[in-house]
């Protein structure tokens, strides 16, 4: 299956990953379109979060060609790499915040190292990013062993969003979160997207951020993407785990 | 308009003014857009009226929204009737975002005063007692656990103890002994070079015997295993609890002090006599060969003067020390391990405090142990 798409912001072409003797992704193709918002999904193990890590860099692939903003980061020269780094904004599973820093200066942090601005605009920005993520100033000063987990995502999103990057990966950004803050946070990613011209490439398991955040889903197994499409292509596939996944329990909960 | 770099023109209109923004205005420029709003801001009071026109702006994110709200902010409070206009609906949105930013909160910096040093100086002291009776605390903790352990003799962790024995005790051996060795041949060396001087080149074996056994040879292998082990279990012990590892343990009905601590303190007061023992005869040989090669004492004269000049005594002295150092080493390992809060930061700190602490009690615990054998004459 290939997906040959025009103006695509990441171009993945025949990636393998291996670790040790098992293949975990294994010659994968995957277009993501300039703002659009790509729901991923796949069994847990399948190698979600190793594709995205792939992509970022931070794991190293045996084979094929990634090309983020049409720029290969493999031939890239470390100023093209940090160019790139620029303009993308990740949030981690665990957030990742630095623990020994406030969540203001987890914040200022990428603005800090990268423009030459006023201690005041930082501040501001700060405070603008937080509430764009839906929390209050006064969090600002707190650390983030001091923050619950649904607030650490926030943050950690928040200094995804600090560069306003073209490009951001969440993974698994409403995991732990309780139904009406993961709801805010769909919102929030649609509100970004719109607003900013994001592009999302999204690691979930949320049927519901599926449902209402994602413009287009890739289905990994395999090592490879069996499926990609709009939620009708994936209702109407009949590959045997998609139709578990799209058609269980749980999703008819969520599409009525 | 220019694409290449953001700018605001001034457009004079009636009575008020007309502020053009073109060009992007995004994170990209921010340096450059502060400037420009920086200087627009110095316009309150100029016109009755300002419009601020954005729709020649061709990008804008969060920075020059925030930017353009900031400037209107500044102008209406400098009674300036500032109004948005050309918003297209794209960026409508974003800027309704930053406009429910409130006016950020100043950050309060702390001056360095007398009263702030004073405090400082009180809470340091205060500090200081609270670590020693954090230390009785942890070995009265620990002695309780032991004393469980006895009663009920299947609740022991052997596994775990035999674990921590090979990590503290059978991996450390290589390098105690190089460095008692190392030691061994320097005294020796030294004691020769100065010996000589007054004919008294054998005495150098008494000196190298009785320095080993009572003091360096277990003071140094205290301070290496403070460094060596301590740290690691104050590592071990406070990423433990950042990652709530003890509270899941506490929660399943588990003590750590039994489970986590015990073994570890147990495995220390086994290693340390041990390490203590190889390192004072590694120091001893290689201050026999030193005394053999460089001072001419070959080995037969070095192991005769070394039987006169040491008494079992002196090795007692020596070996008794071991696991009492061991026992404050891991105590202090334990209770910093234990008192690590959320941030790395804090671990750093702990660790370090571990080693000085360990470091400075075990020293202290040498003078103690001086005094009493000095006074019952051993």
């Amino acid at each position: 299956m290939t997906f040959e798409i025009q103006n695509a912001i990441i171009r993945v072409r025949d990636v393998s990953v291996q670790f040790g003797s098992t293949k975990v992704l294994d010659g994968l193709d995957l277009d993501v379109k300039r703002g659009e918002i790509l729901g991923f999904v796949g069994p847990s193990g399948a190698g979600k979060s190793v594709l995205t890590r792939t992509i970022i860099g931070l794991v190293p692939k045996i084979s094929g060609r990634i090309e983020v903003f049409g720029i290969d980061l493999d031939s890239a020269d470390a100023a093209a790499r940090r160019g790139v780094e620029r303009r993308w904004g990740i949030l981690f599973q665990q957030g990742a915040l630095f623990s020994s820093l406030t969540v203001r200066q987890n914040i200022q942090f990428p603005v800090r190292e990268y423009l030459n601005v006023s201690q005041r605009l930082l501040d501001e920005i700060a405070v603008a990013k937080l509430g764009m993520v839906g929390l209050r100033p006064e969090v600002a000063d707190r650390f983030p062993s001091e923050l619950s987990g649904g607030m650490i995502k926030r943050v950690a999103l928040a200094r995804a969003l600090a560069l306003d990057p073209e490009l951001v990966f969440l993974d698994e950004p409403t995991s732990g979160l309780d139904p009406i803050g993961a709801g805010d946070f769909d919102e929030l990613v649609r509100t970004l997207q719109r607003t900013l011209g994001l592009t999302v490439f999204m690691v979930t398991h949320d049927l519901d951020s599926l449902y209402t955040a994602c413009d287009r889903i890739a289905v990994l197994g395999n090592g490879k993407i069996i499926a990609a499409g709009s939620m009708a292509d994936m209702q109407a596939s009949q590959h045997p785990w998609l139709r578990a996944y799209f058609h269980g329990k749980r999703a008819r909960a969520v599409m009525g | 308009m220019v694409s290449g770099a953001p700018t605001l023109e001034r457009i004079a209109r009636g009575n008020g003014l007309a502020l053009c923004a073109a060009g992007p205005w995004t994170a990209r420029f921010a340096p450059l857009l502060e400037q420009i709003v920086d200087d627009a801001e110095k316009l309150t009071g100029s016109r009755p009226n300002i419009f601020i026109d954005v729709s020649q702006v061709s990008k804008l994110d969060t920075f020059g929204a925030w930017l353009i709200e900031r400037l209107r902010r500044s102008l209406t409070e400098g009674g300036v009737e500032a109004k948005i206009a050309g918003l297209s609906a794209d960026y409508s949105s974003l800027v309704d975002e930053v406009r429910r930013v409130k006016a950020t909160p100043a950050l309060d910096t702390t001056s360095v005063t007398i009263t702030g040093m004073l405090d400082q100086v009180g809470r340091s002291m205060v500090g200081i007692g609270a670590t020693i009776v954090g230390l009785i605390d942890m070995l009265g903790a620990v002695l309780a656990a032991s004393g469980r352990v006895m009663i009920h003799p299947r609740s022991f962790r052997l596994t775990s103890t035999v674990h921590h024995l090979e990590q503290v005790c059978w991996r450390a051996v290589p390098i105690v002994v190089l460095i008692t060795f190392l030691i061994g041949c320097i005294i020796s060396q030294q004691g020769i070079f100065h010996f000589r001087k007054f004919g008294a080149d054998i005495f150098v074996v008494d000196m190298l015997g009785v320095l080993v056994l009572r003091e360096i040879g277990v003071l140094l292998v205290a301070i290496m295993v403070a460094g060596r082990s301590g740290s690691a279990y104050t590592a071990e012990l406070g990423s433990m609890k950042m990652r709530e590892e003890i509270d899941a343990l506490r929660t399943m009905g588990f003590d750590p002090i039994e489970v986590l601590i015990l073994p570890r303190m147990l495995a220390l007061v086994i290693a340390l006599p041990i390490l203590a023992f190889l390192g004072a005869i590694a120091a001893l040989y290689g201050g026999g060969l030193v005394a053999w090669f460089y001072g001419g004492v070959d080995p037969d004269a070095f192991l005769l003067r070394l039987r006169d000049a040491i008494s079992i005594d002196h090795f007692t002295v020596g070996i008794i020390k071991a696991p009492v150092m061991a026992a404050v080493i891991g105590i202090v390992a334990c209770v910093e391990g234990l008192a690590v809060q959320g941030s790395a930061e804090s671990l750093g700190q702990h660790t370090t405090s571990s080693v000085v602490k360990g470091i400075f009690f075990v020293i202290v615990m040498d003078g103690v142990f001086a005094i009493f054998f000095a006074s019952i004459g051993m």
